[in-house]
């Protein structure tokens, strides 16, 4: 088994609301020196070792992500 | 005429739906989501709420559902196909239109009666308007943000596919205040705001709803 890691974020000219959202709460909570937040997720999969990279890149992209609002990068990790 | 209603697991508005194909003398026959059987319905209506709880993002697993296959095929090939809220998200994700919704500028859930502006009344769903018509029906989601590439836009603009656009302040930061859109053929339509709980004055704002289902029946009797 093998852990491989997927982040989506929202692509850099898609208005990301949620990471304005948390921003701006900085500084209301006492924080100051954060300029920008963006939000996204997180996925963590264990996945037997005969799933290789392209069927990896497969997943991420047609259904982890929405490629039309989405970036994603996979990437192994040790378990 | 026979317009098939889907529900999935968090479908809300399918009861709905079902009544405003009705109130425009069609039979509502109601698809389930792990059917791959379209019941030789001659249109289909994608109803709002939240499939598979919108988890991952909305409409992502809904595209997935074994019924949607048939209704990809099924628009491939002309049949008539409405998205509505959550399944204007299912058909974006489906790719059977471009672009995606993403959650409304202020992060607020909007519900409220809102005007519309019918911009294109050549798509299988909007014979029925005047161009340029105003109506007024409800629009309740927290994630109707129209987003799409530049170029995408432009297209959509440049092929008079954007069916709906919102009339006043725009309630949730869609790009061009875009309420609904078509694609190419104008046999699939997707719109956040309902349609179908706009249908008779008694349980709805207006009964400005009730022409899109119209609209249908009209291209199916004349077929």
């Amino acid at each position: 088994m093998a852990r491989v890691v997927v982040d989506v974020m929202p692509k850099p000219e898609i208005l990301d609301p949620q990471g304005q959202a948390v921003a701006n709460a900085l500084p209301r909570l006492g924080f100051d020196g954060v300029t920008a937040v963006r939000q996204g997720k997180h996925f963590e999969l264990e996945v037997a070792d005969d799933v290789d990279d392209a069927t990896l890149a497969k997943i991420a992209e047609t259904f982890l992500a929405n490629p039309v609002i989405e970036d994603w990068t996979v990437r192994r990790v040790e378990a | 005429m026979r317009v098939g209603v889907i529900t999935f697991p968090g479908t809300l508005d399918d009861v709905d739906a079902q009544r405003a194909v009705r109130y425009a003398d069609g039979e509502a026959v109601p698809l389930w989501h792990a059917d791959r059987d379209l019941q030789n319905v001659d249109a289909v209506i994608v109803p709002g709420g939240f499939s598979y709880g919108d988890y991952l993002r909305a409409g992502a697993i809904a595209r997935f559902a074994p019924v949607m296959q048939e209704v990809v095929e099924a628009a491939h090939k002309g049949m008539p196909v409405l998205g509505i809220c959550n399944g204007f998200q299912v058909l974006a994700e489906a790719h059977l239109l471009p672009g995606a919704l993403t959650r409304n500028h202020e992060l607020h859930f909007v519900c409220r009666d809102q005007w519309l502006r019918v911009e294109n009344n050549t798509t299988a769903w909007t014979t029925r308007y005047d161009r340029d018509a105003e109506i007024l029906v409800p629009l309740k989601s927290g994630e109707g943000s129209y987003q799409a590439d530049a170029d995408t836009l432009k297209q959509l603009e440049d092929e008079n596919r954007i069916v709906f656009r919102y009339v006043g302040e725009n309630p949730n930061g869609s790009l061009n205040d875009i309420a609904g859109i078509s694609n190419a053929r104008g046999n699939v339509v997707g719109l956040m705001p309902h349609p179908e709980h706009a249908i008779d004055a008694l349980t709805g704002p207006t009964d400005d709803g009730l022409g899109m289902f119209l609209s249908l029946l009209d291209l199916v009797v004349n077929a």
